[in-house]
């Protein structure tokens, strides 16, 4: 199809990485998207290949629903252009939704209808022949696990039950793509356990790629192979997430977090007085060293010499939150000039408003 | 037929190339499971699924409780009057059951162009905002169908409710009254009462397209069932009024008036009138339903003399409302045109 074409967009922030010789499946241009002055999206130039599972992360209103819309042609794009599949997702929105699954943010079902109905209604909007209908019916709720409540009324389901029967919902149309808004908003952690294996499984034994945008970052990062960082409408960083700390780690800085019984005023104290430490701040339960170098070890033997007992020793840098955190920073101070003190006080979720 | 045939092939072929990890069974069900998926499938699905959900509702049931109850109130109350009317005038006996009110009942064609609207907006207020708010639309359109689908299979589903009603209450009024009666109707008879239930199914239908395109328009079902409640008390109640203080406006008529003024009054007010679908339905109903009537305007005494008194043949009674039917489906149409409109510009985000 056309796509090869086209040079693969080369986004600003993006990390090469192996797959790159593969074509992608979806692929933007440049996609903007503005809601009279506020610029929602902002020229996203996005790659994703067959296969793999993307993270969209960002905070409200970063922008991240939007650009999911723009990739089902449910939303017009001011400028720019979105293909999957070689398909554009303006232009011939419905052969796109052939092929992509949509769950959206907080998925709602006919209430009045079973669970099994719901499914064979979407089954029939897809217009597949009845008999396999009921045949995908059955795999599927046996997939999400969904069997037994199949012919309840979807309006006695609990939230984690709407959430998998919408995964269910979404795999009727046997899709290449999966978009996924917020999946494991308001799920409990054993609900979000099984959906976060769920999802591996459909990229892993399926072979469908799957987009998931989110703001919840811990599960976020055990299951995506690459992540793109969303901040006020734009892609501030993408690539693999041990990429992405490598490539933040910033030159002669070391965060350590670290905790220790007894824990009085002298552990602090023994804190400050290592070498090449530059601040010590208590968050909680535990303090934030940051130092020039390493010093772990230091740390190590001399606060056995002192008689503490370590409770907790942590290299803050492969960590989605310190990446997300650390951009975040930056973005914030680009974007914010003069009053910098209102995104800090949400901490890393604060949104920035114009 | 063809071509739908050869872009199927087209989707089915290019959805089952890339997908390499896929295992060799998995590859047909997919070549079948996707892109076979017709246009129409999506206005046919959603059309069974409203037809279904209407049927189960017990809203429906309230509506067809209510209808039930009025069609048998006027009926008795008709039917009561009914050998009074035969004794001044003893001709279209089956179509006065239609017309004739009760001592205090009014008629059922009265009931009708009152509470018609009330069937239609009952049917659409929530259309498209109940999906929104259930969460349910975001989940529709991202399915293969067009956006109309959405639209259509609803109006489709409501107007098939509404012509099932409407028919099964005409045949309820008219075995009522050949059973009370003992008198079989004429084929004229049949074909005007066929005309009356037909003016009764689009004037329902403009309802509902009105219903629908509100709740397009509207967030929340509440603000849409509010709207279209009180366009339905303005046209039935108040419409009369704003048209006689208008025409008052335009021509006032004071002590000095002359003929052409108060006729030109009446005019204007009549005209205004006809703007209500309300005022449009009674009045082809009447016509249609009284062959009697010669017309639906003003008509002078030096125009009639020399008419010979008599009634109007069914062909000339429709040529007379011919103007009120199209005027009825222009406005549906142009309320339809309005929810797709409407709904093709809006974005559809979550709740």
């Amino acid at each position: 199809m056309d796509v090869t074409e086209r040079s693969p967009g080369a986004g600003k922030a993006e990390v090469e990485i192996e797959t790159a010789v593969q074509k992608p499946i979806i692929h933007t241009e440049g996609l903007t998207k503005k809601y009279g002055a506020k610029v929602a999206v902002a020229d996203l130039n996005l790659d994703i290949y067959p296969g793999e599972i993307f993270g969209l992360l960002g905070p409200n209103g970063a922008g991240k629903t939007t650009t999911t819309l723009m990739l089902l042609g449910l939303s017009e794009p001011t400028s720019g252009k979105a293909w999957i599949d070689g398909k554009d997702c303006t232009r011939e929105p419905i052969a796109v939704k052939r092929v992509v699954g949509y769950l959206p943010d907080n998925v709602g079902f006919y209430g009045d209808m079973t669970g099994r109905e719901n499914l064979r209604f979407t089954g029939r909007l897809n217009g597949l022949p009845d008999p396999l209908i009921e045949k995908r019916i059955d795999e599927l709720l046996e997939k999400v696990g969904m069997t037994e409540a199949a012919d309840q009324k979807t309006g006695t389901y609990s939230r984690g039950m709407r959430q998998r029967l919408g995964v269910a919902d979404v795999l009727m149309k046997d899709p290449k793509v999966v978009i996924m808004d917020e999946p494991t908003l308001g799920i409990d952690p054993e609900g979000m356990r099984e959906l976060m294996e769920l999802i591996r499984r459909l990229a892993a034994e399926d072979g469908r790629t799957i987009l998931i945008s989110s703001h919840q970052l811990y599960q976020i990062q055990q299951i995506c192979d690459r992540v793109g960082l969303f901040v006020e409408g734009q892609l501030v960083a993408c690539g693999k997430i041990d990429e992405l700390a490598r490539s933040m780690r910033r030159e002669g800085e070391s965060v350590l977090e670290t905790a220790a019984f007894p824990d009085d005023a002298g552990f602090a104290e023994l804190l400050r007085s290592l070498g090449n430490v530059d601040s010590v701040e208590r968050t909680g339960d535990f303090y934030v060293v940051r130092s020039r170098y390493d010093v772990k070890r230091e740390l190590l033997r001399r606060s056995l010499e002192a008689g503490y007992t370590l409770s907790l020793v942590r290299q803050r840098e492969n960590d989605l939150d310190e990446i997300y955190r650390r951009y975040f920073e930056e973005a914030g101070e680009e974007h914010e000039g003069g009053d910098g003190k209102k995104s800090r006080r949400f901490g890393i979720f604060g949104k920035t408003g114009r | 037929m063809k071509a739908e045939t050869v872009r199927n092939q087209d989707v089915s072929e290019s959805s089952a190339k890339p997908d390499g990890e896929m295992k060799p069974e998995d590859r047909s069900v997919s070549q079948i499971g996707r892109g076979d998926g017709h246009v129409h499938s999506g206005v046919y699905a959603l059309y069974r699924k409203e037809m279904a959900d209407h049927l189960h509702s017990g809203r429906f049931l309230i509506v067809l409780a209510l209808i039930i109850l009025t069609s048998y109130a006027s009926l008795y109350g008709a039917v009561s009057n009914l050998s009074d009317a035969v004794a001044s005038d003893s001709d279209f006996i089956f179509l006065k059951l239609f017309t004739l009110s009760g001592s205090t009942i009014p008629s059922f064609t009265t009931f009708i162009a009152l509470l018609g609207p009330f069937v239609g907006l009952t049917l659409g207020f929530d259309a498209i905002n109940s999906e929104r708010s259930e969460g349910t639309l975001n989940r529709l359109v991202s399915q293969p169908i067009y956006r109309d689908a959405v639209i259509n299979g609803k109006f489709l589903a409501g107007a098939t409710i509404i012509l099932v009603m409407v028919v099964s209450m005409g045949l309820f009024i008219g075995a009522v009254g050949i059973l009370k009666t003992g008198i079989p109707p004429t084929a004229e008879e049949v074909g005007r009462a066929a005309v009356f239930l037909l003016f009764t199914a689009v004037y329902i239908c403009f309802w509902l397209s009105l219903s629908i395109l509100f709740s397009v328009l509207c967030r929340h079902a509440a603000t849409s069932a509010m709207l279209g409640i009180g366009l339905w008390i303005f046209f039935a109640l108040f419409m009369n009024l704003v048209a006689s203080i208008a025409a008052g406006a335009l021509y006032p008529i004071d002590d000095m008036a002359t003929v052409g003024r108060v006729l030109d009054n009446y005019e204007c007010q009549t005209m205004i009138n006809r703007l209500s679908p309300y005022y449009l339905y009674s009045e082809a109903v009447s016509t249609i339903m009284d062959p009697s009537v010669r017309t639906t305007n003003l008509v002078l005494p030096q125009q009639l003399s020399g008419a010979i008194t008599g009634y109007l043949s069914l062909g000339q009674s429709v040529l007379l409302v011919w103007p009120h039917l199209t005027g009825l489906l222009a406005l549906t149409a142009v309320m339809f045109a309005g929810s797709y409109i409407g709904f093709m510009r809006r974005e559809v985000r979550s709740r």
